[in-house]
């Protein structure tokens, strides 16, 4: 019979579908016992008993076709199928060389070989054999398989004939469908030749046109269950070829799930697993990788631990088909599933969509930002009208920052920071921040507004300046919240810490506030850090103001030298936070009665009079421009407080430690209230150019609603 | 040790050791129990995954059992383990429900599976035993 076989593989003739079946079942059998190297090479025969039972399985085994032959009585068909023999042949030229069991090229011919399918399908087994063929066992057949296709399919073609005939006997319902699907089996014992792979595509057309398109399941559902196969099997040969578990079929798949119903009509039973060559990367590699695919066969000989591995392989070059495919997401969700496990494929694929759209969002955003931004920093820069150069450096520096709040509010602050004296400015831009957060929230929903790409990216901007900004306006915040809370308590602590500072050295004196900044500012002080680093130089130039001022003054000017310098000397906390809270009186406007309180611990004479002073001048330099206000603020809260120097010396030298004590617990309330107003006016500046800067950005928005 | 139960009436059992009638009981048991569950979580809207672990079923055998929910009141994943394979942690658990369910969904493209069939499917089995092989 062998000899026989390849004489009627030539033939085209059923003899060599007939061999191509045995071979197929041969090669099935001995392939997946020599590829898999599972399973062991059981006699073609068993195997194909196996198949036998299935009915044509084994014929396809060309090794086992002797045996199949033996074992199949299927042997008159092989006349039957002549049309299947022939698409076979064409197949043939499947590299697999004599395999033309594949020949697929006319539907026709596969119809009428349908009945014959089996032998079809065994020759088309061959051709799939033939790509397997390394199996050493049976090698002769396989080897004949490989590369003297032709014999190996004369030595199948007998077996394949007789498996045909049973085969056919068992193909009982055959459509032109089921034929075709035949026609495409696969060349190798799975593998498709090219004209399987073309009368499956022209089905494929036949459902849908586009050859990249999918066929949705149902219709699918239909066109198979004209195969008349089994619901079962067609569910698992759905399982098998729908790979990326869409529901759909693509072009691949469609061929690999009608190559599988071919086989199966053929009498091949069917896998476990996806044979190589019918995974959607395989299509591709079909020709070239015969061998490979065997160990797709492998599963098909009903070994299930084969599938696994043979998967694996697949897994590689199903990465390569995916993007060939155009099921590009799909491929890899599904891909992710069959790789890894399922918790990682879920995340996979909720990473897959996040990523992109993220990305694409986030873009738009910064790039959008910077112009308004850099606008925004011009119409501060203008606004301050100082430091060019530092508005320009922050923002230099800021545009690597957050969104553009955040630079908005940095540069801000810095053109705040800059244009004021540092210890005000930084205060001042911690107070604006608040505003320039709401500003720079407000300008970013408006950019959003104008990008809808940026709609999602400027939310998280906003939230993270905005907190950022938050944290140093609520530090502010907390600052001034907590220092008019601590107001009342500094207040309160206050007027009873005034009198006893006069009293008390300046040492105690300091003392004294520390500890009723302490108490009752304990907050404050928490606060005071963070404020800290902003208003050092509040402390420091309070203090150094006052120091200043207190210098320029007599000796009383000498004891608040000294004593702006304990100050200084004091912590900055202290300081600031005193400052704070005399700031946060003069921002409370409780100036009076703190000053009142405070001067009433004291003596309310002489410290009534260097708050009023004092406010007024607060006053008059809020009136000014928050920046000269500051400074002026200072000078005038200095000079307040020196005013109120004066005075003391009128005191009597008795009192006049006191009343200095007194003088420089003004002087330090006036400070802290000085810095208060300076923070408070650089808010209301930092406000006002925000407004600037949302008017700005509304009409650079309106000319873009306009293109 | 497994249990695929849906609406009530088991779509796929697969049980290593044991016998299965014992696990219809549980599958009875737990249905029962998980439909108690459902009353009482009927506020919420339950979306993803259920995970319900019932805890001992019975004190003798000490059972667990763990549900998970595929669908509101559609398929139910249950989950037998003897006790003794306490080994098993609740990140195990939800992943092997998450491969169940997983597996569930592959075969619900299928277009070729009715809901509420058994399932026959040979990779899900494959799926569902080399999973019960881990655990127990």
């Amino acid at each position: 019979t062998v000899k026989d076989l390849p004489l009627p593989r030539f033939v085209v003739s059923k003899n060599e579908q007939e061999s191509r079946h045995t071979a197929l079942y041969s090669s099935d059998a001995d392939n997946p016992a020599s590829y898999s190297g599972v399973i062991p090479p059981p006699p073609p025969g068993r195997i194909q008993v196996k198949k036998g039972s299935v009915s044509h399985d084994a014929v396809q085994q060309r090794t086992s076709t002797d045996q199949q032959e033996s074992t199949s009585p299927v042997v008159s068909p092989q006349q039957s199928p002549p049309t299947s023999p022939h698409t076979w042949r064409k197949h043939n030229r499947h590299p697999s060389g004599g395999n033309n069991e594949r020949p697929l090229a006319g539907p026709g011919p596969f119809w009428a070989p349908f009945s014959e399918v089996q032998p079809g399908s065994s020759t088309s087994s061959d051709p799939i054999w033939s790509g397997h063929s390394p199996p050493p066992h049976q090698e002769n057949w396989v080897s004949f398989a490989d590369t003297p296709p032709t014999s190996a399919l004369l030595a199948m073609h007998p077996a394949s004939v007789q498996d045909q005939t049973t085969v056919r006997t068992v193909a009982s319902a055959t459509t032109a469908n089921e034929i075709r699907r035949q026609s495409s089996s696969y060349d190798d014992p799975w593998k498709i030749t090219d004209e399987q792979r073309q009368y499956y595509v022209n089905q494929f057309k036949t459902i849908q046109p586009d050859l990249n398109g999918f066929i949705p399941g149902s219709a699918a559902k239909e066109f198979f269950t004209k195969s008349k196969l089994p619901i079962l099997e067609l569910s698992h040969i759905w399982e098998l070829s729908d790979f990326d578990k869409d529901g759909a079929l693509t072009l691949d798949e469609f061929c690999a799930a009608f190559h599988l119903v071919v086989a199966r009509k053929n009498g091949y039973d069917l896998p476990e697993k996806l044979p190589e060559s019918l995974m959607p990367k395989l299509i591709d590699l079909e020709d070239s990788t015969e061998v490979g695919e065997q160990t797709g066969e492998v599963g098909y000989s009903g070994s299930p631990a084969e599938a696994p591995p043979s998967k694996s392989p697949s897994m590689p070059s199903l990465n390569q088909t995916w993007p060939e495919l155009n099921q590009s997401s799909e491929q890899w969700e599904t891909f992710s599933e069959r790789s890894s496990s399922s918790q990682t494929l879920t995340q996979f694929d909720s990473n897959i969509a996040p990523a992109d759209p993220d990305t694409a969002i986030v873009h738009p955003v910064p790039i959008r930002m910077t112009p308004s931004k850099i606008h925004m920093q011009e119409m501060e820069l203008k606004r301050t009208g100082s430091d060019h150069a530092n508005p320009t450096s922050p923002l230099l520096v800021k545009p690597s920052d957050l969104p553009e709040e955040n630079k908005m509010s940095s540069s801000v602050k810095f053109t705040a920071g800059n244009t004021v004296t540092d210890g005000y400015s930084s205060s001042d831009s911690y107070t604006s921040d608040p505003e320039q957060i709401g500003n720079a929230v407000t300008r970013q929903r408006s950019h959003s507004g104008t990008s809808p790409d940026n709609t999602a990216p400027p939310p998280p901007p906003p939230r993270p300046h905005a907190s950022h900004s938050r944290s140093s306006s609520l530090d502010m915040n907390r600052s001034f919240s907590v220092t008019p809370g601590q107001q009342q308590a500094g207040v309160v602590a206050y007027p009873p810490a005034v009198p006893p500072r006069p009293q008390p050295s300046q040492g105690t004196g300091p003392h004294v506030h520390r500890s009723v900044d302490a108490d009752g500012l304990i907050a404050h002080t928490s606060t005071s850090p963070q404020q800290i680093p902003e208003q050092p130089n509040f402390a420091d130039f309070s203090q150094f103001e006052a120091f200043a001022v207190s210098g320029v003054n007599k000796e009383e000017e000498d004891e608040i030298e000294t004593h702006s310098e304990v100050l200084q000397v004091e912590k900055p906390s202290d300081s600031a936070s005193s400052l704070r809270v005399a700031k946060a009186d003069g921002r409370v406007e409780d100036k009076a009665p703190a000053n009142v309180p405070s001067s009433a611990g004291k003596g309310t004479t002489p410290l009534a009079p260097p708050p009023k002073p004092i406010r007024r001048r607060l006053k008059s330099e809020d009136e000014l421009r928050p920046e000269a206000e500051e400074h002026t603020q200072k000078t005038g809260v200095i000079a307040a407080v020196l005013a109120s120097q004066p005075s003391i010396p009128r005191s009597v030298g008795k009192d006049k430690k006191a009343i200095q004590a007194s003088i420089r617990r003004n002087k330090e309330t006036n400070t802290v209230l000085a810095r208060l107003n300076s923070e408070l006016q650089q808010q209301l500046k930092d406000v006002l150019e925000e407004r600037i800067s949302l008017e700005v950005q509304l009409e650079q928005l309106r000319p873009f609603s306009h293109l | 040790c497994g249990l695929f139960c849906s609406q009530n009436y088991p779509l796929y059992i697969r049980s290593v050791p044991t016998e299965n009638e014992l696990k219809f009981h549980y599958t009875v048991h737990t249905s029962l129990d998980v439909v108690d569950e459902k009353i009482s979580a009927m506020g919420k809207a339950l979306v993803d995954q259920r995970e319900l672990y019932l805890g001992l079923l019975y004190p003798t055998e000490d059972y667990k059992v763990y549900l998970c929910y595929v669908t509101n009141s559609k398929v139910k994943f249950v989950m037998v383990v003897d006790s003794s394979n306490t080994a098993l942690r609740d990140n195990e658990i939800r992943s092997m429900f998450r491969k169940l369910h997983n597996s569930y969904t592959d075969i619900m493209c299928n277009p070729f599976y009715n809901p509420g069939d058994r399932i026959h499917s040979r990779a899900f089995d494959t799926m569902v035993n080399s999973m019960m092989m881990q655990v127990c």
